[in-house]
């Protein structure tokens, strides 16, 4: 990776108004420096890569804190089981909750790590964990495994975004997601089953015109970074032109292009749209996929709502990996399904859970992941971990081994070595193969 | 036991203790059993008054759905299974009658036709199923729900079958043909909560009042907060020949609270019991107005009730593991 050269201008922070209006001979671009119109995509996208790979991963964001017990790892007929029971599953003796019954018929693909205990019960503490790898502190924010991804898998000839959230508004995918990565590696956020907002032709403008406005930002572009290069810069020149490249390429996230059938058998919610975009992103070769399926966070009425929603996951999570096994697609691609936390074994007064973190689980899939597997146990009401216990570190550093890249090692930032993991932790071996 | 009734009156005065938090409960109707059903999914059944108790096992999940047969021999009891059992609960040692796989999924509801003949029952898997009492054979099922049935009730006709919804949808099927005649709109209790992306709320019971010809059903509404239990208890009192809204019984001061469940006493006052992160609270309304005109505040949260009419008896099933027995006069 070549290092960018970065003008301190202290002179040139204030760029002469007039005489930019008068170099570029328009009005219509005052005030910005960096000119353009497609605002909805300068949250980030990728300008470069360390490596070529075609490994990819996909994270369920299951948001607010999916229940372990109505799901992973059941504990029927206990005190802190609830009403759901346990079911068999496509692994003998690998049993899960019986509001997963398609998962059920997937479990020889996937590995349940029962063992999770992450010690945070906040919301945004448990997810930057989660997502990052880290503890979050004052003194140091790190990117998300969605930003490392980008960075570290990302092929960018493809013309494609390497890190994307789809979610059923099109939030989320704020904030500093990259860190010290760099804001070109933070997410596009998709709403559903739609392209990205802002990336067709203005009305009223044809090719020619289309073509000429943009020689004109770039001729601005060019002359101002002559004199004013940041990062923050880069990452607004590389926006604009891998816009242009998503324009192109808009056709990628239009779920309706998917056969009927499929459509179907996703189901036709929220959920299976984005599932069904998800395959379809990765299948053109985004590096990076989150899905958020929200929401998990049943204080009140956890087995109704549970029920509700795992209606929607169970059915669009199994054939989303059975379709990634079925295309080839599952040996290069990571699936993770992961919360913030999990939820009290305790069932309150509300016939509720709360939160959870000490004892919970995760799912994994796909790359180097070792398939039908059960790794970690809990105690017979779910309340502690009694075996192969992992954090947050150890999950991070696993998710990136999975998809080869040795989370060991340091990236390179502006000249620093910064550890892609943390270097106090360790992935889990025996979950790979 | 035979004063007359007097609502402001209320007051405990049984308290049984099972093991574990209590889910549902019912009086038998000659007003000499209770039955309750709890978290370890076993069914107790409580002699009135002495409380002496005989647990049943045999469901695999929790029961939510109960009700007696007429003559007070029978209970039937519906499980998250999908499960239900017909028990024969006078005999000195109570006994399991028989086992019908009813239900793909939760069972929310049963009712028995007022002649005794016949049960229904609702449940997740958005059917409504008749069974003969005599035989526990299938009579009939049917579909027409959209979500979740909760609740189920007999037209004191025995011609007309109640159902309602999570959407707050109260369908009244003909049950000789099993078509459906109309559909009572009971959308308030229906709550989409976008910024949770969550779905709450509901029909969760209804009761019919046969020469009043109103429906009350109950439930929730105000639900800023369904994830943490904010929603205020709500009582809808409809006219039954036009299905028109007459009255909605809310409540002031109660944050926190769902009617789990309706009844009417003799005189057209509608009871619910509530519970939620207010407490356990008996709402005691008439058609005279919107608000309550009494309420009870149980010793804990309350999650289902059941009057007794003869000896204005009410049975509680609470979280707390107790079946308490109140009586609504001095």
């Amino acid at each position: 990776m070549s290092l960018a050269h970065y003008a301190c201008g202290s002179r040139e922070h204030g760029l002469n108004r007039r005489r930019f209006l008068q170099r570029s001979g328009s009005a219509a671009v005052a005030g910005s420096a960096i000119a353009g119109g497609l605002g909805s995509l300068t949250t980030g996208l990728a300008a470069e890569q360390l490596k070529a790979q075609d490994m990819r991963i996909v994270v369920f964001n299951m948001h607010g804190g999916l229940s372990q017990l109505e799901s992973w790892d059941p504990k029927p007929g206990t005190k802190t089981g609830g009403p759901c029971r346990s079911i068999p599953t496509s692994v003998p003796g690998t049993h899960v909750s019986d509001l997963l019954p398609y998962t059920a018929k997937q479990m020889h693909h996937l590995c349940v790590l029962r063992g999770v205990n992450t010690s945070e019960d906040d919301h945004g503490k448990g997810a930057y964990m989660m997502l990052t790898g880290r503890r979050q502190t004052a003194a140091a924010d790190y990117p998300q495994i969605g930003a490392v991804a980008a960075r570290m898998l990302n092929d960018e000839s493809r013309g494609l975004p390497g890190h994307i959230v789809v979610t059923p508004g099109g939030g989320g995918g704020k904030g500093n997601e990259a860190a010290y990565l760099g804001p070109k590696y933070s997410s596009i956020s998709l709403g559903g089953s739609k392209p990205p907002p802002n990336t067709t032709k203005p009305d009223g403008i044809n090719d020619e015109a289309e073509l000429r406005r943009h020689d004109f930002r770039r001729r601005l572009n060019e002359e101002f970074l002559t004199r004013r290069r940041t990062a923050i810069t880069d990452a607004y020149t590389h926006s604009y032109e891998q816009a242009l490249r998503l324009m192109e390429r808009r056709d990628v996230f239009d779920v309706s292009k998917e056969p009927q059938a499929d459509q179907d058998r996703y189901g036709k919610h929220d959920l299976g749209r984005q599932c069904l975009m998800a395959r379809r992103l990765l299948e053109n070769g985004v590096s990076f996929v989150q899905v958020t399926h929200s929401n998990y966070d049943t204080h009140n009425e956890n087995f109704n709502f549970h029920i509700e929603q795992l209606g929607e996951f169970d059915r669009a999570f199994a054939t989303f990996v059975s379709d990634l096994f079925d295309r080839g697609m599952l040996e290069k691609t990571l699936v993770v399904v992961l919360s913030e936390f999990g939820r009290t074994p305790n069932i309150n007064l509300y016939y509720g859970r709360d939160h959870w973190s000490k004892a919970w689980s995760i799912v994994m899939a796909g790359g180097k992941v070792a398939r039908g597997a059960v790794f970690g146990k809990t105690n017979d009401e779910g309340t502690e971990v009694v075996d192969g216990q992992v954090d947050h570190g150890a999950l991070f550093h696993t998710y990136l081994q999975a998809v080869g890249v040795d989370s060991t090692q340091s990236i390179a930032v502006d000249g620093r070595e910064l550890p892609i993991a943390d270097p106090a932790a360790a992935p889990v071996w025996k979950v790979l193969t | 036991m035979n004063l007359p009734i007097d609502i402001t009156k209320t007051h405990v005065v049984h308290q049984w203790k099972h093991d574990r938090p209590l889910i549902a409960c019912r009086i038998s109707p000659d007003g000499q059993q209770a039955v309750s059903t709890s978290e370890d999914s076993s069914l107790q059944l409580w002699r009135i008054p002495g409380g002496e108790k005989t647990v049943l096992k045999g469901h695999e999940s929790w029961v939510h759905a109960l009700c007696y047969s007429p003559d007070s021999q029978q209970l039937v009891s519906g499980g998250c299974e999908g499960s239900l059992m017909w028990w024969a609960v006078r005999a000195d040692a109570p006994s399991l009658l028989r086992k019908s796989d009813a239900h793909s999924g939760w069972i929310r509801g049963v009712a028995i036709s007022p002649d005794g003949s016949t049960l229904a029952s609702v449940g997740n898997d958005m059917l409504v199923k008749l069974w003969s009492t005599a035989s526990g054979e299938k009579i009939a099922e049917w579909g027409g729900h959209e979500r979740h049935i909760y609740s189920v009730e007999f037209h004191p006709s025995g011609n007309q079958l109640i159902t309602g919804d999570l959407l707050g949808k109260v369908h009244v099927w003909n049950v000789a043909d099993r078509k459906l005649e109309r559909t009572i709109e009971a959308t308030p209790l229906y709550t989409e909560n976008k910024g949770q992306q969550a779905e709450y709320g509901g029909v969760r019971s209804l009761a019919y009042h046969a020469e009043r010809k109103e429906l009350i059903a109950g439930g929730t509404h105000k639900a800023t907060n369904p994830f943490g239990a904010v929603h205020e208890p709500l009582i809808l009192r409809f006219g039954w020949d036009d299905g028109v809204l007459r009255k909605s019984h809310a409540c002031e001061g109660i944050p926190g609270g769902l009617v789990w469940r309706v009844q009417w006493l003799k005189d057209g006052t509608a009871v619910g019991v509530s519970g939620g992160s207010t407490g356990g609270l008996l709402l005691f309304f008439n058609d005279s107005q919107e608000k309550e005109i009494h309420r009870f505040k149980l010793p804990s949260l309350a999650r289902d009730m059941d009057i007794h009419l003869e000896s204005n008896m009410v049975a509680t099933a609470h979280f707390d593991s107790h079946l308490r027995i109140s009586v609504m006069n001095a």
